[in-house]
């Protein structure tokens, strides 16, 4: 029926009215976050470069680095994955694309006959790799939204054992590195060993001014400033990334609510006028019924006079008289004529 | 007066930035140590404790430094630490807590752990300016 139709059509869009307040809450908040998550990667900044700059001058000096967190091992078997992404769906691309760069790289391993391990950072990676029954590690949650630098050394502190213990020989990181608001992309970096690349390709700058190097005083010795200095290092590292993947979280989310906002409006306008058509329709019959109910009624009395009317002889036969008539001058006389 | 630069930098903030004329903090086995201007270079590892930069203006600057490095380069002072805090924002209550608890654990057994916050907390109350 044609009511009825009207009537789901509008609870669709009241629906989609509240499903478009929601989408448009959320890419409102996501676009404020972005702004703070952004202080708070250039807030790490300064820390991360002059710890950057510490190790590189110890490994200058000391020529200490018989660890093996900075020397690496021969030998790769095991690499381990710290894989960031997000707590929450509602993001668009954000987290398939990290997990798709993870799990090539995973695959390509167990290809090579190497072993893995996943160590997982946000609610949805963690349900991913569980659902591909991958083998996962510890699995870290809850922050990745507004991450503190406790939980980055929660992670640090964890990849560094994991190193130390032998059980991986490389760790490498995977997340989303925030370039502008409108640009972020999926990036792998090694984390573990710190060699001179890594160091080198981390998100402090490059030195200029070494040389220095060999004038320092140390205080405890070298070795022990290292060994100290490492993990707070590798920890650095680890916050950095989950700095630049909070930022692109909330940089996907605010995108992808937008167009969710954009499609809800696009989708409104278009129910809305399936919806103002069904009522014209229904409008325009319902006029046609009570049209036809009121000549349906009213029906009885005038067909009959019609009837009179038109089955009257003479008065049909003086119409067509005086059409006739009005016409031409010969043929009435003629027309007359043969009625008569 | 000769002055240098100072800069104490946590992972979440800069926490001081500036000109001074001497910083005094602790490192580890080393004691305490005093850098001025022109001071040779010089990296080292820090203990908790009670850091005090010696602004040019004569006033005081307290931070509690938990941990963490020191590197004097290029008469440049950086404290890079992955927990600081400003004397100022020290929450003295928090912080009298925590000396009594872990005080109250020292007493049954000797734990790392605790004697690492009782060490914390002294350079959080020295730092706000309250003497233990």
């Amino acid at each position: 029926m044609a009511g009825g139709q009207e009537r789901i059509l509008k609870g669709r869009i009241r629906s989609m009215q509240a499903t478009k307040k929601i989408t448009r809450a959320m890419e409102l908040i996501a676009g404020s976050r972005i702004v703070k998550a952004q202080q708070r990667v250039q807030a790490a900044v300064p820390y991360s470069e002059q710890i950057t700059e510490v190790v590189k001058d110890l490994a200058a000096a000391g020529g200490v680095s018989d660890s093996p967190l900075l020397t690496g091992r021969k030998e790769i078997k095991n690499t381990c994955y710290v894989i960031i992404a997000a707590d929450r769906g509602l993001c668009g691309g954000y987290n398939a694309g990290v997990q798709r760069a993870a799990e090539g790289e995973i695959k390509s391993d167990v290809v090579d006959g190497k072993g893995y391990e996943i160590i997982s950072v946000g609610r949805k990676v963690e349900s991913y790799f569980k659902f591909r029954e991958y083998r996962l590690g510890q699995t870290f949650a809850g922050f990745s939204d507004k991450p503190s630098y406790d939980d980055a050394k929660a992670i640090g502190q964890h990849v560094v054992e994991l190193f130390a213990s032998g059980h991986v020989d490389k760790v490498e990181l995977v997340y989303t590195r925030f370039i502008s608001a409108g640009s972020q992309e999926v990036v792998l970096r090694p984390l573990v060993p710190l060699s001179q690349d890594t160091v080198m390709g981390g998100d402090g700058k490059a030195g200029s001014d070494d040389g220095t190097g060999s004038d320092y005083e140390f205080e405890p010795d070298p070795t022990t400033i290292l060994e100290t200095l490492l993990p707070r290092y590798i920890e650095a590292r680890v916050y950095a990334a989950l700095l630049n993947a909070a930022a692109s979280e909330h940089a996907f989310r605010q995108r992808a609510m937008k167009s969710a906002t954009d499609n809800a409006e696009e989708l409104i306008k278009n129910l809305s006028i399936t919806m103002n058509r069904a009522r014209q329709a229904s409008i325009t019959t319902e006029i046609m019924e009570i049209v036809g109910g009121a000549e349906a009624l009213g029906s009885g009395d005038r067909k009959s006079v019609r009837y009179i009317d038109f089955s009257a002889d003479d008065g049909f036969g003086a119409r067509s008289g005086t059409d006739t008539n009005n016409s031409e001058g010969i043929r009435p006389t003629t027309s007359n004529s043969r009625n008569g | 007066m000769a002055s240098m630069t100072v800069e104490v930098v946590s992972p979440e903030d800069v926490l001081y930035s500036g000109e001074a004329t001497m910083v005094i903090t602790r490192t580890i086995g080393g004691g305490e140590i005093a850098f001025q201007p022109g001071h040779s270079a010089f990296l080292g590892a820090l203990q908790e404790c009670h850091t005090r930069v010696y602004l040019a203006d004569g006033s005081i600057e307290d931070i509690a430094v938990h941990g963490g490095f020191v590197e004097v380069s290029n008469n440049k002072v950086s404290i890079l630490s992955d927990a600081a805090e400003l004397g100022s924002l020290v929450d003295v209550d928090r912080a009298r807590d925590a000396k009594s608890r872990a005080e109250e654990r020292l007493r049954h057994e000797h734990d790392a752990e605790a004697v690492s916050a009782l060490s914390r907390a002294h350079a959080r109350l020295n730092a706000a300016g309250i003497s233990v």
